[in-house]
């Protein structure tokens, strides 16, 4: 049995040490939002967030999560999420979506370190979120919104 | 979705299978790499000088390994695999070695190797500075880089040979983890190589 506090809440889930983070909270918990794409960190779209800080579900075993608190799309809150779903909607940024959660936790991440990111900067926090429909150029775009939506 | 539901199932499988490999004891090299020569066999090189070139050089099939040299790179990016490609998906060193700001190292590489997913990791997963780049040198070059304390983190060779038997990440090159060779010989092989070469006057190969 692993404890693991997830949006606040502490759930007890029943999976050997060495599960990914992903399966217990897709599978046991039942959070949904966080997808599966390659299992192996090349996609971005299990991304979540380990106290703050973006973190690829799908290579995390559930034995490296010990006290810090996990957070997924379902549990993001504060002003940056806010100005990234704004943004986000406006843009009509997804495609088919499947990896836009993914996405919009890189993007939070990116503008909780960087106020105001360049082109450049961008690239290189979103390099490791794939966009089968290549949605980049409008997730680029909608970061920008968001970044001078959160100068205001 | 059925796609999904073949790679869900191929990475079940590989936990069950790889899963029990991810403790491995510190200073002990998992197996599969060269062989190093002893520190002792360099005794009967009676002149000082070539004796702790030819440690040094010895030296140089630790550093010269993919496992170092894959993020003691000439550019700011990584490299990866024993083929030593460049890194996907693209990353950079950032302002203090650990990744762009969105991107850590820590986002994918976690304390320990996650052999399951392949994917290696350390407490403190980072590029060498700049100032260390290794990539492209030879290791005569790389011999006047380490002992130059402008370049190595400002340390003497008490501290250098301590960086290299006790730091984490220099550790991990010899407990890489499922596909990748480890870096020759042992920790304390490598790290009795470098004490003779600093006993023996720190003289480098030529450049």
């Amino acid at each position: 049995m692993v404890s693991l506090k997830v949006n606040g809440t502490t759930h007890t889930v029943d999976v050997d040490d060495d599960t990914p983070l992903l399966w217990a909270i897709r599978d046991n918990i039942g959070l949904t939002g966080t997808k599966f794409g390659c299992g192996v960190a090349q996609c971005g779209a299990c991304t979540v967030f380990i106290d703050g800080q973006a973190l690829r579900s799908c290579v995390t075993p559930v034995s490296a999560v010990g006290t810090s608190e996990i957070t997924t799309i379902e549990g993001l809150a504060g002003k940056e999420a806010d100005a990234v779903q704004a943004a986000w909607v406006a843009r009509d940024v997804p495609q088919c979506g499947y990896c836009q959660s993914g996405q919009v936790m890189s993007a939070i991440a990116l503008l909780k370190e960087n106020k105001k990111p360049t082109d450049r900067d961008i690239d290189l926090a979103m390099n490791g979120n794939l966009c089968r429909c290549a949605t980049y150029v409008r997730i680029r775009a909608a970061i920008h919104d968001a970044a001078r939506a959160l100068e205001i | 979705m059925s796609r999904n539901l073949i790679l869900a199932a191929g990475a079940a499988l590989a936990v069950c299978i790889g899963g029990s490999a991810l403790t491995l004891a510190q200073n002990a090299a998992q197996p599969g790499g060269a062989s190093l020569r002893p520190a002792s066999s360099f005794a009967s090189i009676p002149n000082q000088r070539d004796r702790s070139v030819a440690l040094f050089t010895e030296m140089g099939k630790v550093l010269t390994s993919p496992r170092c040299m894959n993020c003691h790179p000439a550019t700011e990016r990584p490299r990866q695999g024993d083929l030593r490609k460049l890194h996907e998906p693209v990353v950079v060193r950032g302002k203090d070695g650990h990744g762009a700001a969105g991107l850590h190292c820590a986002t994918c590489h976690g304390k320990q190797n996650y052999d399951p997913a392949g994917v290696p990791g350390d407490g403190h997963w980072a590029l060498a500075p700049a100032s260390m780049a290794w990539e492209g040198k030879t290791v005569g070059q790389i011999c006047e880089q380490l002992k130059d304390q402008n370049r190595n983190g400002s340390r003497d060779l008490a501290a250098l040979v301590k960086h290299v038997t006790t730091d984490t990440l220099v550790l991990w090159g010899w407990n890489p983890g499922k596909g990748r060779t480890p870096a020759p010989g042992t920790p304390a092989e490598f790290g009795a190589l470098m004490q003779a070469w600093a006993d023996s006057g720190a003289a480098c190969p030529a450049p």
